[in-house]
């Protein structure tokens, strides 16, 4: 038994850590938007990090329950109800058969993780349970989840003891605009010295077509020598690249493996988490940082999630 | 500023190896190869064996990598391989793949094609267009073999040159709203076919029953960059037969393997 959706935003789909390994046959990777909160999230309930969750974009989320579950939720504050009775985010919940959760819409940030200690008895589809939704596949039948759609666990009951102590003092937060660090290139040659000046100086906001494939801004025009056509090349993930409107697009988890518009940098792989949190009117601006640093962040990022998952071992 | 204009010289290595080529950076989790600045299969057929080179010995800290018409984007974690390791794991599979002539064998896939009819509902334009009848546009189509410069797009779908000039037509005003799996095209100088259903606005000229792309299978892609595709034309029934094989995973494509030096 699991979880049966009674109600859900417009776009919330399974994820794990992607589909990898087929990016050289055109295939998109998807996966969380924010890894960094579903591994948090899966640590919590007891699982390695790259298990499959829920991903809820801006909340709105209510499910009742199956069977009894452990749980919990991270990254964008929706403020979570059991039986209408507020739990926290970022701690593991013990909840029973037929208990009813209850999401509301988050104020700040885009994306919450939902978490089971069970895991989600799905078929992965080429080596992973991420919904593509392109292509159909991967997830609940290859598309988002909606009203009655229901989800079965692994195993009817928990395999997880104490679970008190499972809890972290975390919260999604930020001010706009927020920072975001790129590298630059692979072809910042394309652009014009003021060109490169106006993407490094000016606020960009966020637009409402920004989606799980891209996020596309408004703001100063950068400016290109000679135009933006390239012949089509991979599309690293955080790519910014610059169409002939001269408005940046971000590419994320469900970007296409190629693209014919110059990418003037890419984002580091730990603020591309930070770009998951961010909707539509947030702000950011690009601060241009080297490879030694942007390799010893990762460092540190990877430690600080590796510390996690230690945490609570049983 | 000055910052920022230091660094963009220091942005660029140049690869120390027969091939030429120079990396270029790709944030912290990836670098591109890129061998040029055209669509030519003497380029293409560096990022081919590099790209092979890579899935052959499986350096450790590469995790996948992405050909396309001349560069490779190549996915690393840092944890595993420092920068300076990765240049010279890379000069030295460039070196390496270069002299190997395995590398240099010819796969060619033949791919069935329904033309025309109901499946190749623009073959009337593109008659039209060219002033070439039915049957000189399937004799020309099915004569080449398509070198794959890249897979991209659509899961499965491949970038294909070398078609015939005289089949050059131009791509639909009003693009469809969706062209089914296994179509097969021209749009301008290009000619393809559709992996998956999608909006598109190429010329069809008719349908493939073979699936390119199929989850379910145990090798979910049928062909790959740097391999050559060649179309043949089938009956209708011969169409509902490869079509009914395909539906029990039961067909495989006819395959041509050329040894030694392409050129």
């Amino acid at each position: 038994m699991g979880i049966r959706i009674n109600a859900v935003g417009p776009a919330c789909t399974i994820q794990d850590c992607g589909r990898h390994g087929y990016m050289d046959y055109g295939f998109q990777v998807s996966g969380a938007m924010d890894e960094k909160s579903l591994a948090i999230a899966n640590s919590l309930v007891g699982n390695s990090q790259d298990m499959a969750g829920i991903e809820i974009t801006i909340g709105g989320l209510s499910a009742t329950f199956t069977s009894d579950a452990v749980i919990a939720i991270t990254g964008a504050d929706i403020k979570p109800e059991l039986n209408k009775m507020p739990i926290p985010m970022y701690r593991a919940i013990y909840v029973k058969k037929d208990d009813v959760l209850e999401c509301k819409f988050a104020k700040v940030g885009c994306r919450s993780y939902l978490a089971f200690n069970q895991g989600l008895a799905l078929k992965k589809i080429m080596g992973s349970l991420s919904t593509n939704i392109k292509c159909k596949i991967g997830g609940y039948l290859g598309r988002p989840l909606k009203a009655n759609d229901l989800l079965f666990f692994n195993s009817t009951t928990p395999n997880i003891k104490n679970i008190d102590k499972h809890s972290i003092n975390l919260s999604i937060s930020f001010k706009n605009p927020v920072n975001i660090r790129v590298i630059l290139g692979p072809q910042d040659d394309y652009f014009t010295e003021s060109g490169i000046n106006t993407f490094f100086t000016s606020t960009y906001q966020l637009t409402k077509d920004s989606d799980r494939m891209g996020i596309k801004l408004d703001g100063p025009v950068v400016e290109s020598k000679n135009g933006v056509d390239i012949i089509s090349d991979g599309m690293p993930l955080g790519g910014v690249q610059i169409p002939s409107s001269g408005m940046p697009i971000i590419m994320m988890s469900d970007r296409q493996t190629t693209g014919g518009y110059a990418k003037i940098a890419t984002v580091i792989s730990t603020d591309v988490q930070k770009l998951a949190q961010l909707r539509p009117n947030d702000s950011i601006r690009f601060e241009n940082i080297c490879l030694e640093k942007a390799h010893k962040i990762y460092l540190n990022e990877k430690k600080y999630l590796m510390k996690v998952s230690k945490l609570w071992k049983q | 500023m000055g910052g920022i204009i230091n660094r963009i010289i220091h942005n660029r290595y140049n690869l120390k190896s027969a091939a030429g080529g120079r990396i270029l950076k790709a944030g912290d989790l990836s670098i591109v190869v890129e061998f040029g600045n055209e669509i030519s299969e003497a380029l293409n057929d560096k990022v081919g064996k590099l790209y092979n080179a890579i899935k052959k010995n499986r350096p450790i800290g590469i995790s996948e990598t992405v050909p396309s018409f001349r560069s490779l984007l190549v996915y690393y974690d840092p944890l595993l391989i420092t920068f300076n390791k990765l240049i010279e794991v890379l000069n030295r599979l460039i070196e390496h793949s270069n002299d190997n002539i395995i590398s240099t064998n010819k796969r060619v896939l033949n791919i069935p094609v329904f033309y025309g009819g109901a499946f190749g509902e623009d073959m009337p334009f593109v008659s039209n267009h060219t002033g070439l009848s039915q049957e000189e546009i399937v004799e020309l189509h099915t004569s080449r073999e398509y070198l794959i410069y890249m897979l991209g797009f659509l899961p499965g779908f491949a970038y294909l040159g070398g078609m015939d000039e005289r089949l050059i037509t131009p791509r639909l005003k009003n693009p469809r709203v969706s062209i089914p799996q296994g179509s097969v095209g021209i749009g301008g100088e290009q000619t393809g076919i559709y992996p998956i259903s999608s909006p598109g606005g190429w010329q069809l000229i008719g349908r493939s029953p073979i699936k390119p792309y199929d989850p379910a299978r145990l090798e979910p892609f049928l062909f790959k960059a740097g391999e050559y595709i060649k179309f043949y034309s089938v009956s209708e029934s011969e169409y509902r037969d490869i079509e009914n094989d395909v539906s029990y995973n039961m067909f495989v494509c006819k395959e041509e393997v050329h040894c030694g030096h392409s050129n």
